[in-house]
């Protein structure tokens, strides 16, 4: 006798199995078209640029319609389906609305969060469905309430002169988080708010970046420069005393930049990097943290069970998960500890591939170039400013996550912006993008001018 | 991407007044030029990870994710260099699986298990072994129906004819016979005496591991085994002695009455045995203690330090399989005591056969030792070759003028000395003897260290019989029934 139940069961097992190991080929070759697309949008006309943004939405969709196929076929729960049901609601009103309101808004940019969003969503519904749905509606939340900042930075021309307000508000905050609060991974990075646990440092971030632009904005003085310098050292002194390494080093960068963009002198990048590889000496030495970081990095395979666990546990899962990766659920990425957050990247890399992981990076990559674009066709020095200290911000962070990720440098304990779980980060990534969309619309249509 | 680039350039390029842009635009693009550098950097390195370093980094214990490739993959055969399996799968009628050893304990040390826990072999090659490259078409047929496919063939180094040799001369003693090829580094023997049945290992488990058994058959002496030198150390001795006395240690001369005496200390030769007038070269081919006693406590012990250093005593082994590091404890202002035991091989030394066995490779080979490795190349299951591994050199140990006066003075240990019992009209061997005293009252142990032929070697062997007495008529006999056997065919 055959037990009918258990022979279909097994049956549809190896369908799906082997469905899994052939829709990640799929999902790599419409990521890497995606990828392509998101360069080739830059030699092209007006016109053709629109069809090319046409395209990357089918291309999203597809994907994402393909990676939900093998989610719902291993979970086999109608409430999956309808999560993915709701995601594709969102994205279509994203790009829409977003269309309607703004029409001269950069779609490449909508698209490319859509994209980010899009890979999260996927892979926090396969890691924890939980997770994912809480991301999705801090994702919906975000949109609806950053759709109004656009207008705001490109009529409200007060925004620019409240500099000191920033550099106050974004030092009592990270004040607050290092005296107040919670403790996680050995660093302090929330305060509670009512239910929601708040990192204010993912909003300090754009403060800080405002606060740069416009002290740089009105002098670039050597006192002038003095005063800029100790007001963003003392950002970065917090955010070390918070342990929060990570976000210490896009501040420091971030200034870093934006002081050479504002004077174009050599000397102060110098300066810059001599100090802060001085304190960085100086950190190794006194924090014990700091060392910890460095040494997981350098050799984190005497140290296996405890401080090299996570880094190896990544390695093993990119290693393991090769260039085209182990497919949805065949992998075993919950092995990574915090792998929602910091290490996410390592988890697309495992089940997804590394060359899909390596598009993720070109996609976070190409949203930097955009950004510079835009800085460029931007005269007022405080705007250039501003658009360009938050590409840095953002592709900072990137390089941390991603870097730390697969071992090119010692882990710092940062999320992948829109990719990561996380509500902070998620409406922080928001508001930026919203300011980029912003300033894109205040430079005018692209390449307009002097033409 | 060329347009972009374009679009970069002109878009931050100074337009307008140059005054009122303070240059701002040359300098966010070489910023943004740094970033894309840095990324491409990131990027290469990832491809270099993958393309490299990946097998070796997930072929780790810690790695969980390979154990769940043994669900759809049939572990493939590990083989001896005739083709003969060391380990298969035998895959039952109700698709139970059981791994086999055809060769049962012979070469339980160097196949290992992969039932209690995974070693040796089983663990190093289990990335490949749970790989499967099957062609694709039938992968995913096999896959639909849900079948395992076939798992890789790894095809190994090692030689049954030499590892039979090499165990049945070992006989029932304790110890360890390593047997490589100095010019490529590849192992063709590894025994370790007591063994146990791979075949058995789970039903004997228990008393394998028991605190009452004291036989240690699990481990693997050639690797992990930790034992004074005793004279083959004088090899050590002798390379430094020639290093700080490069142009007169020719004329070393030394009357030995078998018994050498300095301050309240006393160095005994072997039995007592008084060797008399001795050269450098006979001094060492007599593994004359007096001798070595003498000279070596006269050495810089920094330099000697060095030396060990240099010939991988406190240092990492390029050893795939798990190992226990040697060790040369004597620090610079170690008393008299220490400093003569320490010339003669005894004193706080210690090292594995394995390590002893590279040591005369190195000599073998010119000074530069050749990684040892075990697997020679990986095949599908329906034979195709999937990856080959070529020999890689670790480096020089000792200059090719040291190796060749090694070489000469070993040579002359068989001619006329300690290690008669490898003198062969088949070849010319150069060995060091050793007689290892690790506790009073017992027996000592028997080394052997050596290769052949002298004059363009193709075999080196380093041999340990634990309380086997002396080298010279417990472990040379072995050498020379593993060189007998691999130069008459």
């Amino acid at each position: 006798m055959i037990d009918l139940s258990s022979f279909n069961h097994t049956v549809i097992q190896n369908i799906l199995h082997v469905y899994v190991s052939w829709t990640r080929y799929l999902l790599f070759l419409i990521m890497a078209f995606y990828t392509y697309l998101n360069f080739r949008y830059f030699s092209v006309d007006e016109r053709k640029r629109k069809k090319i943004c046409g395209r990357q939405i089918l291309l999203m969709l597809l994907l994402h319609l393909i990676a939900f196929s093998v989610i719902c076929m291993n979970t086999l729960d109608t409430a999956v389906a309808a999560f993915y049901g709701m995601q594709v609601v969102f994205f279509l009103c994203f790009i829409y609305v977003y269309r309607a309101l703004y029409p001269r808004a950069s779609r490449l940019l909508v698209n490319n969060m859509c994209m980010l969003l899009c890979v999260g969503f996927l892979m926090l519904t396969r890691l924890s469905y939980d997770r994912a749905v809480r991301q999705f509606i801090i994702a919906a939340v975000s949109a609806s309430v950053t759709w109004i900042i656009p207008v705001i930075i490109d009529r409200v021309r007060l925004l620019r002169k409240m500099t000191w307000f920033y550099g106050i508000l974004g030092i009592l905050l990270l004040g607050a988080v290092c005296l107040a609060g919670n403790t996680s991974f050995g660093a302090q990075l929330s305060l509670d708010i009512g239910i929601f646990s708040v990192q204010p440092s993912e909003f300090v971030k754009i403060l800080y970046v405002l606060f740069i632009a416009g002290m740089l904005d009105r002098s670039t003085g050597f006192r002038h420069i003095a005063v800029t310098t100790a007001a963003a050292a003392v950002h970065v002194l917090i955010l070390v005393l918070s342990r929060d390494l990570g976000s210490a080093l896009i501040f420091f960068t971030a200034y870093l930049f934006m002081l050479y963009a504002a004077t174009s002198d050599l000397r102060w990048m110098g300066a810059g990097v001599l100090s802060g590889s001085l304190a960085a000496a100086a950190a190794y030495r006194l924090f014990s943290h700091v060392r910890n970081r460095v040494l997981a990095w350098r050799d984190p395979w005497s140290d296996i069970d405890d401080k090299g666990y996570q880094i190896t546990q990544s390695l093993f899962a990119i290693g393991t998960g090769s260039w085209f990766g182990l497919g949805l659920y065949e992998g075993m990425p919950r092995k990574i500890p915090v792998v929602e957050k910091d290490f996410i990247f390592a988890a697309v890399s495992e089940e997804l591939g590394a060359l899909f992981a390596l598009c993720l990076l070109l996609i976070c990559l190409g949203c930097f170039l955009q950004f510079v674009l835009i800085a460029g066709q931007l005269k007022d020095t405080f705007y250039k400013l501003t658009a360009f200290g938050l590409g840095t911000v953002y592709i900072v962070q990137v390089f941390l996550t991603v870097g730390g990720v697969i071992k090119f440098i010692p882990s710092t304990g940062v999320t992948l912006p829109l990719v990561s779980y996380g509500g902070s980060s998620i409406l922080s990534t928001f508001i930026l993008f919203s300011i980029i969309q912003g300033l894109y619309m205040m430079a005018g249509p692209e390449g307009a001018e002097g033409k | 991407m060329r347009k972009l680039w374009k679009r970069l350039k002109e878009n931050t390029a100074s337009r307008g007044d140059p005054a009122d842009r303070n240059g701002a635009d040359g300098s966010i693009l070489r910023l943004t030029y740094l970033v894309v550098a840095v990324f491409a950097a990131m990027i290469v390195y990832e491809g270099w990870f993958l393309a490299v370093r990946r097998e070796d980094t997930i072929n780790n214990s810690y790695n969980a994710r390979l154990d769940s490739f043994a669900e759809r993959v049939v572990r493939g055969r590990l083989e001896a260099s005739d083709g003969t399996a060391l380990a298969e799968t035998i895959v039952g009628g109700d698709g139970g699986e059981v791994r086999r050893y055809p060769y049962g304990s012979l070469f339980a040390h160097a196949v290992g298990y992969s039932t209690m826990g995974r070693t040796g072999l089983e663990d190093l090659a289990q990335f490949y072994l749970l790989s499967s490259h099957v062609n694709l078409i039938e992968h995913t047929l096999r896959e639909l129906m849900g079948e395992k496919n076939m798992g890789d063939t790894v095809v190994t180094t090692l030689d049954p004819v030499l590892q039979q040799t090499a165990s049945d001369a070992l006989g029932d003693r304790r110890g360890a016979v390593v047997a490589l090829e100095p010019d490529t580094g590849k192992v063709l023997a590894m025994v370790s005496k007591p063994g146990f049945d791979p075949n058995t290992i789970a039903e004997n488990w228990d008393s394998l591991v028991s605190p009452d058994n004291t036989s240690g058959q699990l481990l693997n002496r050639a690797t992990q085994g930790l034992y004074p030198p005793g004279s083959t150390f004088k090899t050590v001795i002798l390379l430094e002695y020639i290093r700080e006395h490069p142009d007169d240690y020719d004329a070393f001369q030394f009357d030995c009455d078998g018994y050498y005496e300095e301050g309240e200390y006393t160095i005994q030769c072997y039995h007592g045995a008084a060797h008399g007038v001795q050269n450098l070269k006979q001094a060492f081919a007599n593994s004359c203690n007096g001798a070595f006693a003498y000279l070596g406590s006269r050495l810089d012990p920094a330099k000697l330090a060095d030396t060990a250093r240099q010939l991988l005593f406190n240092s990492d082994m390029p050893v795939a399989l798990p190992y226990t590091g040697s060790s040369y404890a004597m620090e610079a202002d170690a008393q008299l005591w220490e400093r003569l035991q320490t010339s003669i091989g005894q004193g706080r030394t210690q090292i594995t056969p394995l390590h002893n066995a590279l040591l005369a490779a190195a000599v073998a080979n010119g000074g530069t030792l050749m990684k040892p490795f075990f697997i020679d190349h990986i095949e599908n299951a329906g034979g195709d070759r999937i990856r080959d591994f070529r020999p890689s050199s670790y480096g020089s140990l000792m200059t090719a003028e040291e190796a060749a006066i090694l070489t000469d003075m070993m040579t002359e240990v068989v001619a006329n000395g300690t290690a008669s019992a490898v003198k062969s009209e088949l070849y010319t061997a150069a060995a060091k003897t050793g007689s290892a005293e690790f506790e009073s009252g017992r027996d000592t142990h028997a080394w052997m260290i050596g290769f052949a032929p002298a004059e363009a070697p193709r075999l080196a062997v380093s041999v340990i019989v634990e309380e086997g007495g002396s080298g010279g008529s417990a472990a040379a006999p072995i050498a020379r029934k593993i060189f007998d056997a691999y130069f008459s065919r």
